[in-house]
Formats: C-alpha cells, sequence, structure tokens
C-alpha cells in the first residue's frame, strides 16, 4: 500500500464489495459443488441452419444456436473453408482468414459495382466528421500529401530530364562525329 | 430494416437489410433503442479482428423492445424492455453452469476459445450485432433482463458491457482494502475498472492514457490520479516511484490491442499484424505491477500472439486473471450499485449520433474527436 491521494471516506460506496473469499479462481471453484462436475448437460434444441456454417475443428458437434450473417462466398469463402482445416490453435488458420477478409473488402466493391452502387467512400470513411471536427488536422494531411505530391512530381521530372539527356547524349556525340567525317 | 452494414478496415455505412427472423424456438426479436459503439468495436473497425466479414453488423451493446419471441421463451414477452447482455449464453453447459456466461459452448460455431458476441466477428459466432433497428437474440430467456421502471436506459445500455466489464476487471484484480491498483486506459471499460476500484477497497487508484480529456475526466469521474503517458519516460521507472519501488498491488489492462506508446509494438501489432494487436499495455502491466501481485485483462486481443514478458509472470509470481465479462452474473449486483447511486453510467456518454451517421459516429470515436468518450447510437425505430 502507497499514499492515498484521495480521501476513500468521500467516495460513494468504497469498500462495499470488498470480498477476501475472492481469490483467483473465483468463480470456477463453484464446479466441486456439482456432483457430475457439470461435464454433461441438458442440451437447448439443436438449430438447423440454412447457410453454410464453418464450425472450428475444436468442436466435436455443432453448438446449438448459431450465427447466419455473412456466410462464406466467393474466393475469400474459398479461402475461409480451407483455414477452418486447421485448429483455433494453428497461426495458418487466423493468417488464411486475415487474408479472406482483406479480399472480401475488394469483393465488397465488386458487389456493390455490381449492383449499380458505387460506394461513396469518403463518406465510409467519415471524413466529414474529419472536417467538422479536425479542420486543422485535415489541412495539416492535406498540406503533407501536396508537399509530398509535388516532391515525388518534381523528383520524377528531374529523373526523366535526366534520362532523356542520357539517351540524347551519345546520339548527339555520334551525329557529331559523323558530320565531321562527312567533312 | 436500417443497419450499420461493415465494408472493410474503417468503412462502414447505414444500409437497408432484411428483417432479423426466429431462427430457433428460443430465438427474441428485439427493436433496439440504444446501441452503443464499444471501444472493442474499434479493433474490428480497424480490421485487427480475423474473420469479419463484409456485409456484417456490429454492435454489442444494445437495449431494446421485444417484438416477438420463439415457443420455448418463457421468461420475456412481446414489449419488454430489455438490456441484452454482450456475451450470448445458453445458461445450460459446463461453462454457463458456473456462471461463466461469457464462456458459453453452445453459442460459437467457429472458436472454442470465446462465447459468442453479437456483431462481433465470426471468430465469435457470427451473429448480426444490434447497430439496426431490430436484431436476433438467441437465448432470450437467458441474458436478456427487463429494465427496471425507475432505470435511464442510458444507465441500462451500459450495464450491457461496459460497466460489467470494467467492474469485472477490478473483481478479477481481487483487490484488498488498501491497495494501490493501476488501470491502463481511460476508455470508458478503464474508467469503470477505476470508478469500481474503490468498491472493492482499493487504497489508491491510478489511471494511465495518452489523452488528456480522457484523463480529465477520469480525474473527476473515478477520483483517480492520472498521469499522461506521453509525458512519462519509461512507464515501469514511473510507476515503482510511484509505489515505493515494489509496485503496484495491482494492474488492470483495459486497452487491448489498440493501445499506444510503443514504436515496436505498434509497427508489428497495429500495422503490420504479426501480432494480435499492440501489447504494449500489458507488458507495462506485468512489469509495474509487485511481486505475487495480480494483473486482471479484459482489453480484446486477437486470437494469436503478442510479445509480453511472460518469464517476468513467472519470475515475480504474478497471478493473471481474465476472461470476458459473465454480464448476466454481475448485473444484479451493478443493478443495486445504480440504484444506490453508487456509480452513475450514463455520464459517461458524449455523443448520440443517428443510426444513419454511424461512419461519422465509428470515425470520431475511433479518432478520439470532439472529447468523445462514448457514443451512441439511437436507431430510427426507438
Amino acid at each position: 500500500m502507497t499514499k492515498a491521494l484521495v480521501d476513500t471516506a468521500a467516495i460513494p460506496g468504497w469498500g462495499v464489495d470488498a470480498d477476501p473469499e475472492n481469490d483467483p479462481t473465483y468463480p470456477m471453484r463453484h464446479i466441486e459443488h456439482q456432483q457430475d462436475r457439470g461435464l454433461t448437460w441438458e442440451r437447448p434444441t439443436q438449430q438447423h441452419p440454412k447457410v453454410e456454417i464453418l464450425r472450428s475443428i475444436e468442436h466435436n458437434r455443432l453448438p446449438a444456436v448459431v450465427g447466419t450473417s455473412t456466410p462464406p462466398a466467393g474466393l475469400s469463402g474459398m479461402i475461409r473453408r480451407v483455414a477452418f482445416r486447421r485448429s483455433e490453435s494453428d497461426w495458418w488458420h487466423w493468417l488464411m482468414l486475415m487474408g479472406a477478409d482483406r479480399l472480401n473488402v475488394v469483393e465488397g466493391v465488386v458487389e456493390d459495382l455490381a449492383k449499380g452502387k458505387v460506394p461513396n467512400i469518403p463518406a465510409e470513411l467519415g471524413w466529414k466528421s474529419e472536417w467538422q471536427h479536425n479542420q486543422k488536422g485535415v489541412a495539416k494531411k492535406a498540406g503533407i500529401a501536396v508537399a509530398l505530391g509535388a516532391g515525388l512530381f518534381l523528383w520524377s521530372r528531374r529523373s526523366k530530364q535526366r534520362r532523356d539527356e542520357e539517351v540524347a547524349g551519345p546520339h548527339s556525340l555520334a551525329a557529331e562525329a559523323a558530320a565531321e567525317r562527312a567533312q | 430494416m436500417l443497419a450499420m452494414n461493415y465494408r472493410g478496415p474503417y468503412r462502414v455505412r447505414a444500409d437497408e437489410k432484411p428483417m432479423p427472423v426466429i431462427l430457433h424456438p428460443e430465438d427474441a426479436i428485439v427493436r433496439v433503442t440504444r446501441s452503443c459503439i464499444c471501444g472493442s468495436d474499434l479493433h474490428l473497425y480497424h480490421g485487427m479482428v480475423p474473420d469479419t466479414r463484409v456485409g456484417m453488423t456490429f454492435g454489442h451493446e444494445f437495449c431494446g423492445v421485444v417484438e416477438q419471441v420463439g415457443p420455448e421463451v418463457r421468461n420475456l414477452k412481446v414489449g419488454d424492455h430489455v438490456l441484452v447482455p454482450f456475451n450470448i449464453g445458453c445458461g445450460k453447459c459446463h461453462f454457463c453452469q458456473q456462471e461463466l456466461f461469457g464462456n458459453c459452448h453452445e453459442s460459437n460455431a467457429q472458436a472454442t476459445a470465446v462465447g459468442g458476441i453479437f456483431g462481433y466477428s465470426h471468430t465469435a459466432g457470427g451473429y448480426d450485432g444490434g447497430q439496426a433497428q431490430y436484431v436476433r437474440v438467441p437465448y432470450a430467456d437467458v441474458g436478456p433482463t427487463v429494465i427496471p421502471d425507475w432505470m435511464d436506459p442510458d444507465d441500462a445500455v451500459l450495464l450491457t458491457d461496459v460497466v460489467p466489464t470494467g467492474y469485472q476487471a477490478a473483481e478479477m484484480g481481487g483487490i484488498k482494502r488498501g491497495d494501490t491498483v493501476v488501470v491502463f486506459g481511460a476508455g470508458p471499460v478503464g474508467l469503470m475498472a477505476a470508478k469500481s476500484a474503490w468498491l472493492f477497497g482499493a487504497g489508491r487508484v491510478i489511471v494511465i492514457d495518452s489523452q488528456e480529456y480522457r484523463l480529465d475526466f477520469a480525474r473527476h469521474f473515478a477520483h483517480a490520479e492520472v498521469y499522461n503517458l506521453r509525458e512519462i519516460d519509461d512507464m515501469v521507472v514511473f510507476l515503482k516511484k510511484q509505489t515505493d519501488s515494489l509496485g503496484a498491488d495491482v494492474c488492470i489492462d483495459a486497452v487491448g490491442g489498440d493501445a499506444v506508446g510503443n514504436g515496436l509494438q505498434w509497427l508489428f501489432g497495429t500495422k503490420l499484424k504479426l501480432e494480435a494487436g499492440n501489447a504494449i499495455a500489458l507488458h507495462w502491466a506485468i512489469n509495474s505491477v509487485k511481486k505475487g501481485g495480480i494483473v486482471s485483462i479484459v482489453g480484446v486481443y486477437g486470437p494469436t500472439g503478442n510479445m509480453i514478458p511472460i518469464g517476468n509472470v513467472v519470475n515475480k509470481g504474478i497471478t493473471i486473471r481474465a476472461n470476458q465479462a459473465s454480464v448476466k452474473r454481475l448485473l444484479p449486483r451493478l443493478i443495486e450499485h445504480i440504484k444506490e447511486g453508487r456509480i452513475n453510467p450514463k455520464a459517461m456518454i458524449t455523443h448520440r449520433v443517428p443510426l444513419e451517421h454511424v461512419a461519422d459516429a465509428y470515425h470520431i470515436f475511433s479518432s478520439k474527436l470532439d472529447g468523445c468518450i462514448k457514443p451512441v447510437l439511437i436507431p430510427n425505430a426507438a
């Protein structure tokens, strides 16, 4: 215990939940009071989903209730199916799922376009609120972007000039030599 | 119906989606009246949680009115205004029998390590969440709790996750009277952890964060000593000096994988995603707690691995306690605390945003704009 800077008597409810019996195993300790240690249970009614559900291979059966949001589809879905052949302990399982997530973003844009909807990406990114609440930050980012863009443009133009000079150089010398020979 | 629609990292929008339907006899359909964006939603929003599919609706902190119930629902009736715990628990399995409702074995097909959670990727079961006008609620007799007449719905919606998670963080700390408790993170969960530490008899509560406005809030809301990590050269040395060189009795990680404060962790965890998030808060917690102390983790990390000093856990004899909050177990006590005026969760709500503007709400919360502590989405149907 170190020095307290706050008068605990002034804090509503100070110490009302202090529990000397609160040990690190809580609440697992209650298992001791169960005859069969709770390892079997009366299962809830089984849901029969009408969409594809990928199941962890660490489960010995489908849980009674499942989520049916966004079933696997497309190329990302194929990757997810492969990922679910590996256990939750396997890094490849998660890395493949992360890869599928990134691919799924592209699929999402394609899906939007296929439906005739052009995604308003600045709105989806919440840029309006950025402008409303952080105009200085936006100006700073825009300034950095403009400076980087201008720098990149100047650098590429300079590089092009150098390349042109290098290409033009030997030709020009050759032309001069030919002209001298002709004379 | 209108619902939040995830389109990829940092991209969300409100879209028309089909109404949810009863898929299981213990299901209910709930018309959402309030739905928060949680700090852990930002892990999804930032693309850090594997198997987060485009088209999903997030949202695990919500309350609403029961519109329809399945044939096996006994305790709820149409018209009840309920708060819905973020975890989906069957109430019957090995884990639910021990009141570990966050570890249910009958609600998540995609993973065994975590039970089902509303709107939290397929790694947590693939359920659409409550950032929508309507939501399907499985095991409706187990989790959902009727909101008492006297309770403000703003308090009720925060009882679905933030309050119990912060409270359980303090509970898992095994705090004894007079203990020094360090809470990493002054987001809503960290604030509630700091506030709850006093209820367990802490003698001193220190909160660490990088945002000055959040630290100001923690100072007043949670009566905590606050320090900005950006002003501290070496966090562990600083905390040792604050605690007679021995370290804190209890350290709480209320940050998780979206931490800041270390370039290497930021690169590997946040940007390259070679770790399950930036684990610097947990690293500090392990190294700042005293020998034999307790580190309590409620910050959310991905399912892979992190760089943390596990050798020091052994050498210092530290106990690590962690779990998803068992909301249902904690609700009776927390409702009592609100009734007695010991906690006032709704004071954390800083933003109320129509569901149509969900993209702006996420951006404001994620970028910590406009003094945002806790945003609440209000669906049209509310």
